[in-house]
C-alpha cells in the first residue's frame, strides 16, 4: 500500500515542546507501533500525519507526495487516511451502517461495501444500531470499519484499546490486527502498553524526548536496546554496574559474556542489562553448571509474586547492589527467606556507564 | 502550559493550535499558522456589543435628564418603599422556591413517591401559566390574595419550576457511588445526601435561585394584578399615567443595579462551587428511598403544589371560558389573529436569538481563552436587564433616531432577542461543548471537506441544543407581557396584550380567558421539549436524537 516519511518534525504547544526534530519512516504495508509514555507526543505525531495539526517545521510525505511542508499542505480529507481514536469517536447521530458509510461515495454505500465491512469486523446485523447501543469493544470495531471503508492508504490507531478492560482488549487486538494484516494496510499504532507494542508490530519505535529513540523489529529492540532507558521501557530489566574487559563483563552476578553487539569495543565501567528470565534460581548448594553459564552468585529471597504461568522472585544479593528480579517458569522453587544461588544464561548487553544520567540513581 | 500539552497528547482534541504569542509568531512566519477565528471573533464581538447596547442607552437617557435630577428622583421615600418591597419579596420568594423546588425534586427523583414519573412532568408544567394569568386567576377568585403575602404565594407557585427543573436533573445525574462512599465513611443516608448530592448541586441550586430572583425583578403584570408595588409597576405608572419618561428611566437604573448585584453575587458563589464528576465512568442507577409513613403526607404536599400552581389556574380559565359571556366586548383583533401575531413574533425572536447565540457559543467553547470567556459571560448581563428597561431603551432609540422603527414588528422581535438571548446561549453552549471537534476531524479524514463536515456532522450534533434554545426563547416570548405592552405595533394585539386589555380592567373575565388558554397551549410543547432536553443534558447520554424524534 503506502509509505510514510516524517522528516525533522518540530511541534510546540505554547512554550511546551512536544516533538523535537522527529524522524520516522514507515515502510509500505508495515505495522508500526510507536511506544511512549503518556505525554510523550505520540498522539501529536498521529494528528500531524492525519493533517489535524500542522508542525512548526519539518516535512511529512505519504507515498513520496509531500502532504505537509513549509509550502505545501494537503487537507486531511485529501490524504486518504483512516483514523481510529482512543474512544472510537463514532458519530452519535448516525447508525452503525451510516457511520461506516460516511466516507463512501453515495453509490458505494449501496454496493454492499458496508455489509462487507460489518462482516469483516464481526458485527453482521448490527448496522441499524446507534453507537450508544453498542459496547465499548463493538464501538471500536465500528470505528475500524469506518476507517477502512474508503480504502485508506494508511491507517492510524491512537491507543484504540486503552479504554477497554484487559480481557476484551487482548481479543479485540487480536481481531483488529488480523484484519489490518489481511487488508495489507500500512498501519501506525501508538500505545503506552509495551506488551501491546511488541506483540502486534513489524517495527517498533520508542518515543521519548520528542524523538524516536530506537526504531527496530520487536525482537531486536528487546534483546539489543540502544540505551538503558529503552531497556527499562521494554519489559522488566535488571541494570547492574559492572566492569568490561575482553568480551566479558564482571558483575555481582558473576562474569557474563557480552553479546555480539559490543563484544570487543567495550572496556571499563559499564551498565549491564540482565533480563529476569535470563537468570535461573536454585536453593543454595545445588547450582547446576551448564554450557554457557557463568559462575553465579548467592543471595536471599525477599519477595515473591505468583502469576500462574510463571512467577517473579526478588533476590537481595549477598554483598552489594540493588535486589535483582528473577523470572522462573511455573511454581517458584523457593520461598521468601530462602538462601539461593543465581546463575545467568546467555550473553548480556552493556553500555558504558555515564557519570551523569545514571538510571540506577533515579 | 504543561497541562495543555498533556491534554493535547491525551487526544482531547481541543484546539491548541494558537497558544502563546511566540508560538503563533513562529508559526506565522513559517506560513503554518492555523487560521485564527477572526471572523468568528469579530461577529461575536459585534453581537455582544448589540446585546449590551440597551444598558448604554438607559444610561444615556438618564444622563440627558441630568444626574442631579436623577438623584432627586431616586432620593425619595417612595423609592425606599419600592426598594423594600422588592428586596423583601425577592428574598422570601427565592428562599421558598429553593425549598419547594429542591424538596419536590428530591421526592420525584430519589424516593418511591406514588406516581413520581407523572408528578415529574406535572411539576414542570406550571411554568407555562404566565405570572399575570396565575395572579389574575387567584385574585379574581380569592380577593384576599393580594399585597405582599399574595405576591409571595403566587410568585412561589409560578417560579419554583426554575429550581425544580435543574435540581431534578442534577439529582438524577448524581453518582450513587459517591453517596455510597460517604455512607461507607460512616455518614447516615440523610447526611450523605446533604453533604454529597445537595452540596454538589449547590451551583445548580444557585443558578435556579438566580433565575427566580431576576424574574421577580422583571415581572410586571402579576404584581399589577395583586396590587403590589415594585419597581416595574412604578416605572409603568410613571410612563402611562404621569408621562414622565425621565423618571421612568431613573427608576430603571436602580432596577438594573439591583439585577446586576444579584447576578454578581451568584457569579461569586458559583466560581467556588464548581464541581465535576471525575471520569467518564458508566453510572449505576440509583435505588429510590422508601418514604414509609411519610409517603401519604408527601403525596398530599406534591398534589397540593401542582393543584395550586397548575390545576387551579387551568380550572379558573376553563370556567370563565364556559361560563363567562365572551361576547361582552368587541376585540381589537380576533383570537386567531392574536395567536398568529404571538406565534410569528415569538418564532422570529427565537430564530434570531438562537442564530446569534451560535457564534458566541462556538467561540467560547472551541477557542477557550480568557477574552472569549469574558465575552460569553458579558452577554449574560442582558439577563439582568428587565423587559421594561429593554422596552424603554428601544422606544427611546426609535423615537430619537430611528423613527421608522417606532411601533414596528422588528422592534418587538429585537426586544425578544435581547431579553431572551442568554436563555438561548445556555442551551446552545451545552450542545456545542458536546459536538467534539474530534468528530469533525474524523469526518475530514474520511474525505469530507470543511463545509460538508459542518452540514453532515456539526449541525446534526448541535440540533438538539439549537432546538432547545429555540423552544426556550419561543416559550418566554409567548408569555412575555412587559416589553410587549410597550412595543406592540399599532393596531396589533398579541395574546398577552389582548388578555391584559380585558383582564386588567376586570371588564370581562370571560373574554380574557380564551387568550390565556391559547397562551398556555402554545407553551406546553416547548416546555415538554425543554424537560426532555434537561434530561439529556445532565444524563450525558449520546442518544440525543430522541428529542428530535419528538418533533418528527
Amino acid at each position: 500500500m503506502s509509505r510514510i516519511a516524517c522528516k525533522g518534525i518540530w511541534k510546540s504547544f505554547g512554550n511546551t515542546r512536544v516533538l523535537e526534530g522527529l524522524d520516522l519512516e514507515v515502510p509500505d504495508g508495515a505495522v508500526v507501533t510507536v511506544l511512549g509514555a503518556s505525554g510523550s507526543g505520540k498522539t501529536t505525531l498521529l494528528r500531524l500525519i492525519a493533517g489535524f495539526e500542522r508542525p512548526d517545521s519539518g516535512t511529512i510525505l505519504i507515498d513520496d507526495e509531500v502532504v505537509d511542508s513549509a509550502r505545501h499542505f494537503v487537507a486531511p480529507e485529501r490524504r486518504r487516511i483512516g483514523y481510529v481514536a482512543q474512544e472510537g469517536d463514532l458519530f452519535p447521530h448516525l447508525t452503525v451502517a451510516r457511520n461506516i458509510g460516511f466516507g463512501l461515495a453515495r453509490r458505494e454505500r449501496t454496493s454492499g461495501r458496508i455489509e462487507e465491512l460489518l462482516e469483516l469486523v464481526g458485527l453482521k446485523g448490527l448496522g441499524g444500531r446507534y453507537p450508544h447501543e453498542l459496547s465499548g469493544g463493538q464501538q471500536q470495531r465500528v470505528a475500524l470499519a469506518r476507517a477502512l471503508a474508503p480504502h485508506p492508504r494508511v491507517v492510524l490507531l491512537d491507543e484504540p484499546f486503552s479504554s477497554l478492560d484487559a480481557s476484551l482488549r487482548a481479543s479485540l487486538r487480536f481481531d483488529v490486527m488480523r484484519i489490518l494484516r489481511e487488508q495489507r494496510a500500512t498501519t501506525v499504532f501508538v500505545t503506552h502498553d509495551q506488551a501491546e507494542a511488541l506483540s502486534v508490530a513489524d517495527l517498533v519505535g520508542i518515543m521519548s524526548g520528542g524523538r524516536i529513540r530506537q526504531f527496530a523489529p520487536p525482537e531486536e529492540l528487546y534483546s539489543r536496546p540502544i540505551d538503558p532507558t529503552v531497556a527499562q521501557f521494554l519489559g522488566e530489566a535488571n541494570l547492574l554496574r559492572g566492569r568490561a574487559a575482553r568480551g566479558a563483563v564482571e558483575t555481582a552476578l558473576g562474569t557474563l559474556p557480552l553479546g555480539d553487539g559490543n563484544r570487543s569495543s567495550l572496556v571499563g565501567p559499564v551498565l549491564v542489562l540482565v533480563r529476569p528470565e535470563q537468570i535461573s534460581i536454585q536453593r543454595s548448594g545445588r547450582v547446576p553448571v551448564g554450557p554457557g553459564a557463568g559462575e553465579g552468585a548467592t543471595g536471599r529471597v525477599i519477595h515473591r509474586e505468583y502469576y500462574g504461568h510463571d512467577c517473579v522472585v526478588l533476590v537481595s544479593l549477598d554483598g552489594a547492589e540493588p535486589a535483582v528480579r528473577v523470572r522462573c517458569p511455573g511454581q517458584a522453587p523457593v520461598e521468601v527467606g530462602d538462601a539461593v544461588a543465581l546463575q545467568v544464561t546467555g550473553a548480556v548487553v552493556a553500555w558504558p556507564a555515564e557519570p551523569s544520567g545514571d538510571p540506577l540513581r533515579r | 502550559m504543561s497541562v495543555r500539552a498533556v491534554a493535547a497528547n491525551g487526544g482531547t482534541g481541543r484546539d491548541t493550535g494558537h497558544d502563546g504569542v511566540r508560538g503563533s509568531l513562529r508559526a506565522f512566519v513559517s506560513g503554518r499558522r492555523r487560521h485564527a477565528p477572526w471572523l468568528l471573533a469579530s461577529v461575536s464581538i459585534v453581537i455582544a456589543l448589540v446585546l449590551l447596547s440597551p444598558l448604554g442607552l438607559i444610561v444615556a437617557q438618564a444622563a440627558q435628564a441630568g444626574w442631579g435630577q436623577l438623584w432627586s428622583v431616586i432620593d425619595r421615600p417612595f423609592v425606599a418603599t419600592l426598594l423594600w418591597n422588592t428586596v423583601r419579596l425577592a428574598l422570601v420568594v427565592t428562599l421558598l422556591a429553593a425549598v419547594v423546588g429542591t424538596g419536590a425534586a428530591w421526592l420525584t427523583e430519589r424516593t418511591v413517591l406514588f406516581g413520581r414519573r407523572v408528578w415529574a412532568v406535572l411539576l414542570i408544567v406550571p411554568f407555562v401559566v404566565p405570572d399575570f394569568v396565575l395572579a389574575w386567576t387567584w385574585s379574581s377568585v380569592f380577593p384576599a390574595v393580594h399585597g405582599y403575602w399574595g405576591a409571595v404565594l403566587v410568585m412561589t407557585l409560578h417560579l419554583y419550576p426554575l429550581v425544580y427543573l435543574p435540581m431534578a436533573a442534577a439529582f438524577r445525574a448524581a453518582d450513587p457511588g459517591q453517596e455510597e462512599a460517604a455512607r461507607g465513611l460512616g455518614l447516615s443516608r440523610w447526611a450523605a445526601w446533604l453533604r454529597i448530592s445537595v452540596r454538589q448541586a449547590r451551583s445548580t441550586l444557585l443558578g435556579g435561585c438566580l433565575l427566580v430572583c431576576l424574574a421577580l425583578l422583571a415581572y410586571y403584570g402579576g404584581f399589577e394584578d395583586l396590587r403590589y408595588q415594585t419597581f416595574t409597576t412604578a416605572i409603568f405608572g410613571e410612563l402611562q399615567t404621569q408621562f414622565a419618561p425621565a423618571v421612568a428611566s431613573s427608576l430603571s437604573l436602580v432596577l438594573v443595579a439591583l439585577s446586576v448585584i444579584v447576578l454578581g453575587g451568584e457569579a461569586v458563589f458559583r466560581e467556588r462551587g464548581r464541581l465535576q464528576r471525575s471520569g467518564p465512568m458508566a453510572q449505576r442507577a440509583q435505588t429510590p428511598i422508601s418514604l414509609g409513613r411519610l409517603g401519604v403526607p408527601a403525596l398530599v404536599a406534591v398534589a397540593t403544589l401542582v393543584g395550586f400552581a397548575l390545576g387551579f389556574p387551568v380550572a379558573v380559565v376553563l370556567y370563565w371560558m364556559v361560563a363567562g359571556g365572551s361576547s361582552a366586548l368587541p376585540a381589537a383583533v380576533s383570537l386567531g389573529a392574536a395567536a398568529g401575531y404571538t406565534a410569528l413574533y415569538s418564532a422570529l425572536g427565537a430564530l434570531v436569538a438562537t442564530a446569534l447565540a451560535l457564534p458566541i457559543a462556538m467561540l467560547a467553547t472551541r477557542h477557550p481563552r480568557r477574552w472569549s470567556a469574558a465575552l460569553e459571560r458579558s452577554t449574560f448581563i442582558v439577563q439582568a436587564i428587565p423587559g421594561v428597561v429593554i422596552g424603554l431603551a428601544l422606544v427611546y432609540v426609535a423615537s430619537r433616531s430611528l423613527g421608522f422603527l417606532y411601533q414596528s414588528p422588528e422592534l418587538l422581535v429585537a426586544a425578544y432577542v435581547l431579553m431572551f438571548f442568554p436563555l438561548g446561549l445556555v442551551a446552545v453552549s451545552s450542545s456545542v461543548a458536546r459536538a467534539s471537534p474530534r468528530l469533525e476531524e474524523i469526518a475530514r479524514s474520511l474525505g469530507k471537506g470543511p463545509w460538508s463536515v459542518r452540514v453532515s456532522v456539526t449541525l446534526p450534533l448541535l440540533a438538539p441544543g439549537l432546538l432547545a434554545a429555540y423552544c426556550f426563547v419561543f416559550l418566554s416570548a409567548v408569555t412575555e407581557l412587559t416589553a410587549t405592552l410597550l412595543l406592540v405595533p399599532t393596531g396589533v394585539q398579541t395574546l398577552a396584550t389582548q388578555f391584559w386589555a380585558y383582564a386588567e380592567q376586570g371588564v370581562s373575565f370571560g373574554a380574557a380567558a380564551p387568550y390565556a388558554a391559547t397562551m398556555m397551549v402554545m407553551s406546553v410543547i416547548p416546555v415538554y421539549l425543554l424537560g426532555r432536553w434537561f434530561d439529556r443534558r445532565f444524563l450525558a447520554q449520546p442518544g440525543e436524537r430522541s428529542v428530535l424524534e419528538v418533533l418528527t
